[in-house]
């Protein structure tokens, strides 16, 4: 396959991973934004290819993970009460603080999962006696879709579909992880496909700001070794700049047509982030506008709260701070089948990574 | 068969009452399909003989849509259940067979579907000798289900165990993996994709056959990857028998379009359902034999050695990527769920 096999080349990797080894005179820590990144990484066996001295943190950038419990349950309530719920698939296994959509769907609720929200709306379409909400998570990648679906259930005259939307964004999220006071990390690799959406403009003040090598990446084992390789020369030559190792998608200013569509439908807006807390301007919120789209306000679960469990570390996971490994409870109370947090359950999820392709860090 | 002159166009309720309906829609196209001694006795069950060991294998198939790109429900009743029985080191010989359809079901499909089961049937050798149909109301069931039980007489040369892996013995795969899986997948409401992906339901016990013949208790263990794919059934056996298995990635047979629609939906193909692969678990000193044997076979054509047995890491399969990392494949825990982004 074009523009995949040759990103798994073995010699072409290898040439890399040589020179990290060679340049690599200092310790270093390399936070990976996105949950591909982390999952591709562990799948493909490079984390024990790296030098040790380039330990790689695994950043915040799984939407599962970073989705709010709230709003999980918010999802089950809407199910309970006779509305179809689209969602993606990786979402439909995360616990609420009392089930996950997977067991609500199993009591009885309509529960789809789609690839595309377009699906969503033509679901709606075909239902015209149900409400249907589009359970729309996501970061900037996702946004475009989403904003597109209700672009065009307003188009078709669709007044049955909404979205429940909790949109997050990445660099308020890097500089809320800057700004902890426990962060020790010296360059990140950027989310390759955020930024073939959004460009790369919003990465340089903070790299200015931080003084922070920020070298966006792609998701094959090549992307990701050149960009390690990339990050760890400028920290060895004590630069700070912005790189871009994914130019064959991600463009200086984007996707403008993705990024008017996001514009027209939403605005920046504070976000809670699952294990991180509110963090202002996070995230995107449906403009008044279109608010008649807007699930929360459409069917007042708008005040549903619920607590986190207590022996989940999903924070200092999602911070960078701790390893999968570190926590008590993985492999033990926690496991795939029984996760007791988001990065546990779906395939982006630092945890789950860790358990499913690590060898070295599970217990027998 | 010209489903016009059976006199009704749908299965309903009536059909599974046991009366008159019942009859007529047995008489009309059971009978007259599967047509054999044992079932023409029309008793409750019927009577047959075994010499020596026998495997029975049971399997009940809710599929759905329940017809794909390259079969239906019907074939692959029969070919699941004969395959299963071949696993076991036998040669199949019959099959019960038994539908619950909900009622509404086109007599067009139903017929469609029985005369699928015929066909599979005769290719691979089996009779059904017995069998039932039930009726559920609307709502109740999904189109149809089928179960089928198998039977077959353990082949004399056979061995079959996982008690008898050793480590250095090799594995084989028969076939591309991940097509089946990736057929239906293609049709399934709300993630249709273009692509002419057919799934590879077949029956093996032939080729099971031959093996058994030319390499007898050499062939350690015949498994077939259905649900969970390679991945699930490779970390089960890891853990049947305490010792580790290696694979290399890049020998991992993957036909390109199945590779690409797994990377488009964001699925791992090693988890993903195959219907008519199998993998055999040689003794090392036939391994290149064995492999032969099955490569000139239709249905073995594409046969590659995967990787092998190994003291290291027990209970635990451990792939060797394709840029020479390593990582453990562990079995699947629910169903695969596609990734958001």
């Amino acid at each position: 396959m074009k523009y995949l096999s040759e990103y798994r080349n073995f010699e072409a990797t290898k040439k890399y991973l040589d020179e990290i080894h060679k340049i690599a005179t200092r310790n270093w820590n390399i936070m990976e934004i996105c949950g591909g990144q982390t999952h591709s990484l562990v799948k493909n066996g490079v984390l024990e290819l790296l030098p040790e001295k380039v330990r790689m943190i695994h950043g915040p950038g799984c939407p599962v993970c970073v989705t709010p419990l709230n709003l999980i349950d918010k999802a089950i309530e809407l199910l309970e009460n006779d509305v179809i719920v689209c969602s993606f698939g990786d979402m439909i296994r995360v616990p609420g603080s009392k089930k996950s959509l997977l067991e609500a769907k199993a009591s009885g609720g309509d529960l789809r999962i789609l690839y595309s929200p377009i699906e969503a709306v033509s679901i709606a379409k075909k239902n015209p006696d149900k409400e249907v909400v589009f359970f729309a998570v996501g970061f900037e990648t996702t946004a475009p879709a989403n904003a597109l679906s209700v672009l065009h259930a307003e188009k078709e005259g669709i007044t049955n579909y909404s979205i429940l939307a909790s949109h997050v964004l990445v660099p308020p999220a890097m500089e809320a992880i800057l700004d902890d006071e426990l962060c020790n990390i010296d360059a990140f690799l950027g989310a390759g496909h955020v930024c073939a959406i959004m460009g790369m403009q919003e990465y340089y003040p903070l790299v200015q700001t931080y003084k922070i090598p920020i070298v966006i990446t792609g998701f094959e084992p090549l992307d990701l070794v050149q960009g390690i390789y990339m990050a760890v020369k400028q920290l060895e030559e004590g630069k700070f700049e912005l790189e871009n190792q994914y130019a064959r998608v991600v463009k200086e200013y984007g996707n403008k047509a993705a990024i008017n569509v996001i514009k027209r439908v939403f605005e920046v807006g504070d976000r809670e982030w699952r294990g991180i807390g509110r963090i202002p301007n996070s995230g995107y919120i449906i403009r008044e506008e279109y608010r008649k789209y807007d699930a929360e306000a459409k069917f007042k679960v708008g005040n549903i709260t619920a607590p986190e469990n207590s022996q989940c570390i999903a924070g200092e996971i999602l911070r960078g701070i701790k390893k999968p490994n570190q926590c008590s409870q993985f492999g033990k109370a926690c496991t795939p089948s029984n996760p007791l947090g988001a990065p546990m359950v779906s395939s982006e999820g630092a945890c789950a990574a860790y358990f499913h392709f690590s060898d070295n860090l599970i217990s027998s | 068969m010209d489903t016009t002159k059976l006199g009704f166009d749908t299965i309903n309720l009536g059909h599974g009452s046991g009366g008159t309906m019942t009859r007529d829609l047995l008489d009309k196209i059971i009978f007259k399909t599967f047509n054999n001694p044992y079932l023409n006795q029309k008793h409750d069950g019927s009577i047959v003989k075994f010499t020596g060991d026998f495997a029975i294998s049971t399997d009940s198939f809710v599929i759905s849509p329940i017809f794909f790109k390259g079969g239906n429900i019907g074939e692959l009743a029969v070919n699941g259940t004969v395959n299963d029985v071949a696993m076991c080191g036998a040669i199949p010989k019959y099959l019960s067979l038994a539908f619950i359809v909900e009622e509404g079901l086109s007599t067009d499909d139903f017929t469609k579907i029985v005369n699928s089961v015929k066909m599979a049937a005769d290719k691979s050798g089996v009779l059904i000798i017995t069998g039932d149909t039930k009726v559920v109301e609307r709502g109740k069931g999904d189109k149809i289900f089928i179960n089928t039980t198998g039977f077959g007489e353990v082949h004399p040369k056979a061995n079959i165990s996982s008690n008898n892996i050793l480590v250095g013995d090799k594995i084989i795969v028969s076939g591309f993996i991940a097509q089946h899986g990736m057929a239906i997948m293609s049709e399934r409401e709300g993630l249709e994709f273009e692509s002419t992906i057919v799934s590879d339901t077949t029956n093996v016990n032939f080729l099971v056959k031959e093996l058994l013949d030319k390499f007898g208790n050499k062939i350690h263990l015949f498994r077939d990857p259905t649900r969970g794919g390679l991945a699930s059934v490779l970390s089960e056996i890891t853990t049947d028998i305490n010792k580790g298995i290696t694979i290399i990635e890049n020998k991992i047979p993957l036909e390109k379009q199945v590779a690409a629609a797994c990377e488009i939906l964001g699925l791992d193909p090693m988890y993903v359902a195959n219907e008519g692969v199998f993998i055999a678990i040689v003794s090392a000193d036939v391994a290149d034999a064995v492999v032969k044997t099955m490569k000139n076979s239709e249905k073995g054509k594409n046969t590659v050695c995967i990787g092998e047995v190994t003291s290291e890491h027990p209970n635990k399969v451990v792939m060797q990527s394709l840029i020479g990392g390593k990582r453990i494949v562990s079995p699947l825990i629910g169903e695969q769920l596609p990734r958001i982004c």
